[in-house]
C-alpha cells in the first residue's frame, strides 16, 4: 500500500479494509500483560493452531487484543459478531470452542461468565454486569483491535478524526473545540487540555514539542497500559491532531523501559503510521508535518512528573526542575513543550471526531466525558472501568466492582495512587469529579481506586505509600528526600508497636514543610496518604502508639517491617 | 535589560529583569540562608533553605527564592512565620543528617536550632550537589556525580575520570564544599595500588 496522500486515499482504504474482513468470524483474545500472566498467549496459539488444523482459517480472524477491562477473569475470548463471551480460558478448552462454537455456532455453557449473586450464566460479553454500567468510549475499540493491526483501527473509523482535522479545520478550530469541551488532563493535575494548548500555541518559538506522558508508574494504576496497549492508535491519532493545533513539529511517547510488550506495540504502531503517511512529511496532503519518538524511562517513579521527564528526554538524569516558568512556555531544550496523559491524547480524537456536543453530553457540570478508573484491592470484579463522570463511588464498588469478597464491610478507598487521598465508607456517595473529588480531599490523580474493607490497617497501609515515595524519591531537595524518609520511619515504629506520643503531632509537623517546600509534586504531596489516614482513622493511629495494638491485627508489633 | 522594581520585607528594591529574587536580596544586603546557591551555579532549587513568601498581586505563596525571577510590583517576606517554620525544620532534618557541618551550626546559631528530634544518620554531606555541579558547569569534566536516589543519594568520584582530571584542577570542588568531608571521599580514589578493572577502562 503506497503512502497516504489525502483524505479520500484513506476512506477508500479503509473500504478495502472492511471489504476484506465481511462475513468472516472473529475471534478476540485479551492479550496484553495481565492476560499473558494468565497464559493467554498460550490459547492464542492454540487457537491459530487449532483453527488451521479443523480448516476454518479462511472464515476466522484471530485477534490478539490488549485488556478488555475485566482482568479478574482473564483470558477472555470473544466471539463476534455473536459477541459470545468466554472467560478465563485455557489452552485446553480451545478444541472445544473451535469445534462447536466457530464452526457450528453453539455455545459451551460452562466457559460463560456466571454471575456470583443469582447464578446465571451470561452469553454476551456487554450484559455482564461489570460492563453493563460502563460507558466505554475509550476503551470500548479494544475488543476489535489487534494490538498490532493498523488496519482494524482504520476499519472503525481510525484517523478519520485527523483527516476532517487537517483537510476541513484550522489549527484555531481545533483549539477552539478542545476548549470548548472542557476536556481536563487525566494525567492526575486535571488542568484543562485546550488551555495548556494554547499556551504551547502562544509561547514564542519556532519548534514546538508534543508528549505523551505514558509513564504510568504508581502501584494499583494500570489505564494508561491498557489504552496504550490496547488501541495505541487513537493516542497516535490525538497526538498528531494536537501538534497540528499546537504547532509542534516532533512527538515524544514517553513510556517505561520495563513494559517491553508496550514498547513493542508502540514502535509498530509508529512504523505502520509512517508507513501509510500518517506521520512524517505532509500528513495527507495537508503540509502538516510531525514525527513522533518513543523514549523510554531509566525506571524511577519521578521521571513521570513533567519537569522530570523533559530533562529525561534531554537526555539527562530525570530529577524534576522548578516551574515557576511552565513548561508549556519553557519545556525540553527551554522551548514550548505541551505534555498530556495517554488517556487524555485518546480523547481528542473522539472529540474532533463525534464533536463538542456529543463529548460535553457526557459527565457533569464541571467534568465532562468519562474517567477511566482501576479498580483494585479487596474488590471482586477487580479491573479497568470507563464510566462517565458524575458515577457514584458506590455505584463503583458495588454495581460495577461487584462489592467486596466475602461479604466484609467496605472501610474505606483509596483513590489517585500514593499521591491520592483516602475517602471512608461515609463519604462513598461522592461523584466520580474533579471538583468534588479534589474538595474532599481525594483527588482523582490518574484515577486508580484501591477498596479496603475491615480487615485492612489503615496505618500500615500509608506505611507502604509512604515506603513506594521515600524510595522513589530522586533526592534533589531537602524536604522530600530527608523529611519522607524521617516519616517513613516513624511511621515504621508506629507499626512496629514502637510508637511514641506525640508521633501523630510529628508527622503532620513534617507533612507540612514536606508539602509546602517540596520541588515538585511527588514531595508537595507525599504526606497525602499519611495525612488522609491520620484524619479519618485517628483511632487506629492511637491505638498503634498508646495500646501497642494493631485493631486489624495487620501490623505485627515488634517485628521489623520495611525498610528504615 | 528593563528594571524591576520590588518590595522586600518593607524595603524597596531595585533589579534587574532575569535576576532571581536571591540574586536581589542579596545584593540589596539580605542575608537569606541557602546551603546550595553558588554564584559561579545555574540555580539548582535543592535545599530549599531560601524558599520565601512573594505576593504578587493575585495571591501569596511560597517560592524557592534562588529559582523565582524577580518580577515588578511584587512582595517579598524573607522572615515570615511560615518561612521560618519550614527553615528550622529543613535545618532539623540536615541535621539529622550531617550533625557536624559548619553551615549548618551556623544557621542553627540564627534559627535556635542546636539540636534535632531525629535519629542522627552517619554521613558527613548534605548533598547541596555544589561539588557535582561545579565540576560539570564550571569545569565541564563531570568527574562526579550523584550516585543512588532519595536517601540513598551520594556523591561518589568515577574513578576513570578523576584519576585523569581531578590532579589537573588540583581539586577546585574541595574549597566549595561546605562540609569539608570531600577530600576524603576523593582521597579513595587515589589509594596507592589501586586498579581499574579493564571493563571500566573501555
Amino acid at each position: 500500500m503506497p503512502k497516504l496522500k489525502s483524505a479520500a486515499d484513506l476512506e477508500k482504504l479503509r473500504q478495502e479494509i472492511q471489504n476484506k474482513a465481511q462475513g468472516k468470524k472473529v475471534v478476540s483474545v485479551t492479550n496484553g500483560a495481565d492476560g499473558r500472566a494468565r497464559g493467554s498467549q498460550e490459547v492464542v496459539q492454540a487457537l491459530v493452531k487449532e483453527i488451521e488444523k479443523q480448516g476454518l482459517k479462511d472464515k476466522v480472524l484471530v485477534k490478539s487484543t490488549g485488556c478488555h477491562g475485566f482482568c479478574e477473569k482473564e483470558p477472555i475470548v470473544v466471539i463476534f459478531p455473536e459477541e459470545i463471551c468466554y472467560v478465563e480460558v485455557k489452552p485446553a478448552d480451545v478444541p472445544e470452542i473451535v469445534s462447536a462454537t466457530l464452526a457450528q455456532g453453539k455455545i459451551i455453557e460452562r466457559l460463560l461468565y456466571q454471575d456470583p449473586n443469582s447464578g446465571k450464566r451470561i452469553s454476551k460479553e456487554s450484559e455482564i454486569p461489570f460492563y453493563k454500567a460502563q460507558n466505554r468510549v475509550v476503551l470500548g475499540n479494544n475488543r476489535f483491535i489487534d494490538m498490532e493491526s493498523i488496519d482494524d483501527y482504520i476499519a472503525l473509523g481510525g484517523y478519520s478524526a485527523l483527516a476532517k482535522a487537517l483537510t476541513k479545520m484550522t489549527p484555531e478550530d481545533v483549539l477552539s473545540q478542545i476548549k470548548e469541551s472542557n476536556l481536563k488532563g487525566r494525567g492526575g493535575g486535571g488542568f484543562p487540555a485546550g488551555r495548556k494548548w494554547e499556551t504551547t500555541r502562544n509561547a514564542p518559538g519556532k519548534i514546538k514539542y508534543a508528549i505523551v506522558n505514558a509513564h504510568e508508574g504508581e502501584p494499583s494504576a494500570f489505564m494508561d497500559r491498557a489504552i496504550l496497549l490496547g488501541n495505541p492508535h487513537s493516542v497516535l491519532e490525538g497526538l498528531i491532531i494536537g501538534a497540528y493545533a499546537i504547532g509542534a513539529s516532533q512527538g515524544y511517547i514517553y513510556l517505561r523501559h520495563d513494559s517491553p510488550q508496550t514498547i513493542d506495540v508502540v514502535n509498530k504502531a509508529l512504523t505502520q503510521a509512517e508507513h501509510y503517511g500518517l506521520l512524517g512529511k505532509n500528513i495527507l496532503g495537508s503540509g502538516f508535518d510531525f514525527n513522533v519518538e518513543l523514549h523510554r524511562d531509566i525506571g524511577i517513579f519521578v521521571s513521570g512528573e513533567s519537569t522530570a521527564l523533559m530533562t529525561s528526554i534531554e537526555g539527562s538524569v530525570p530529577e524534576p526542575r522548578p516551574k515557576y516558568i511552565h513548561t508549556s512556555v519553557s519545556g525540553i531544550h527551554q522551548r514550548p513543550t505541551n505534555l498530556n496523559n495517554v488517556e487524555t491524547w485518546a480523547n481528542v480524537p473522539l472529540i474532533i471526531g463525534k464533536g463538542v456536543a456529543w463529548f460535553t453530553g457526557i459527565g457533569t457540570e464541571v467534568s465532562k466525558g468519562t474517567k477511566i478508573i482501576s479498580l483494585a484491592g479487596n474488590i471482586n470484579n477487580t479491573g479497568l472501568v470507563e464510566v462517565p463522570m458524575g458515577v457514584t463511588l458506590r455505584e463503583l464498588v458495588y454495581d460495577i466492582g461487584g462489592g467486596i469478597p466475602g461479604k466484609k464491610k467496605l472501610k474505606a478507598v483509596y483513590i489517585g495512587g500514593p499521591l491520592g487521598g483516602c475517602l471512608p465508607e461515609s463519604q462513598l456517595n461522592l461523584k466520580v469529579d474533579f471538583d468534588e473529588l479534589w474538595e474532599a480531599g481525594a483527588p482523582i490523580g490518574a484515577g486508580s481506586m484501591i477498596v479496603m474493607d475491615e480487615t485492612n490497617c489503615m496505618v500500615n497501609f500509608a506505611r507502604y505509600f509512604l515506603n513506594f515515595l521515600a524510595d522513589e524519591s530522586c533526592g534533589k531537595c531537602i524536604p522530600c528526600r530527608e523529611g519522607v524518609y524521617q516519616m517513613l520511619k516513624i511511621m515504621n515504629r508506629i507499626c512496629q508497636g514502637e510508637g511514641r506520643e506525640g508521633d501523630i503531632e510529628l508527622l503532620t509537623e513534617i507533612s507540612v514543610v514536606v508539602m509546602d517546600a517540596s520541588l515538585c509534586a511527588l514531595g508537595q504531596t507525599a504526606p497525602n496518604p499519611v495525612l488522609g489516614t491520620i484524619k479519618h482513622f485517628r483511632k487506629e493511629y492511637e491505638a498503634h502508639i498508646e495500646q501497642k495494638r494493631c485493631p486489624t491485627g495487620v501490623c505485627q508489633m515488634l517485628a521489623v517491617v520495611g525498610r528504615g | 535589560m528593563s528594571e524591576v522594581t520590588l518590595t522586600i520585607d518593607d524595603k524597596e528594591v531595585k533589579a534587574k529583569e532575569g535576576m532571581t529574587v536571591l540574586e536581589a536580596a542579596q545584593e540589596a544586603g539580605f542575608d537569606i540562608p541557602t546551603l546550595c546557591h553558588h554564584d559561579k551555579l545555574a540555580p539548582y532549587g535543592g535545599c530549599r533553605l531560601c524558599t520565601v513568601e512573594v505576593n504578587d498581586g493575585r495571591r501569596t505563596r511560597l517560592v524557592t527564592s534562588c529559582v523565582y525571577q524577580v518580577k515588578d510590583g511584587i512582595t517579598v517576606k524573607t522572615e515570615s512565620e511560615k518561612v521560618v517554620r519550614i527553615r528550622k525544620l529543613l535545618l532539623e532534618l540536615l541535621w539529622a543528617r550531617a550533625p557536624g557541618v559548619q553551615a549548618l551550626r551556623d544557621y542553627g546559631i540564627k534559627y535556635g536550632i542546636d539540636r534535632t528530634k531525629f535519629d542522627i544518620g552517619p554521613t558527613c554531606c548534605i548533598l547541596c550537589g555544589q561539588c557535582v555541579r561545579y565540576c560539570a558547569e564550571v569545569k565541564k569534566k563531570n568527574a562526579l556525580g550523584f550516585v543512588g536516589r532519595g536517601i540513598r543519594r551520594q556523591v561518589m568520584f568515577f574513578p576513570e575520570i578523576a584519576v585523569e582530571e581531578c590532579a589537573k584542577c588540583g581539586g577546585e570542588c574541595f574549597s566549595i564544599c561546605p562540609t569539608g568531608v570531600l577530600p576524603s571521599n576523593y582521597a579513595l580514589t587515589q589509594l596507592p595500588g589501586f586498579t581499574f578493572p579493564t571493563r571500566f577502562l573501555g
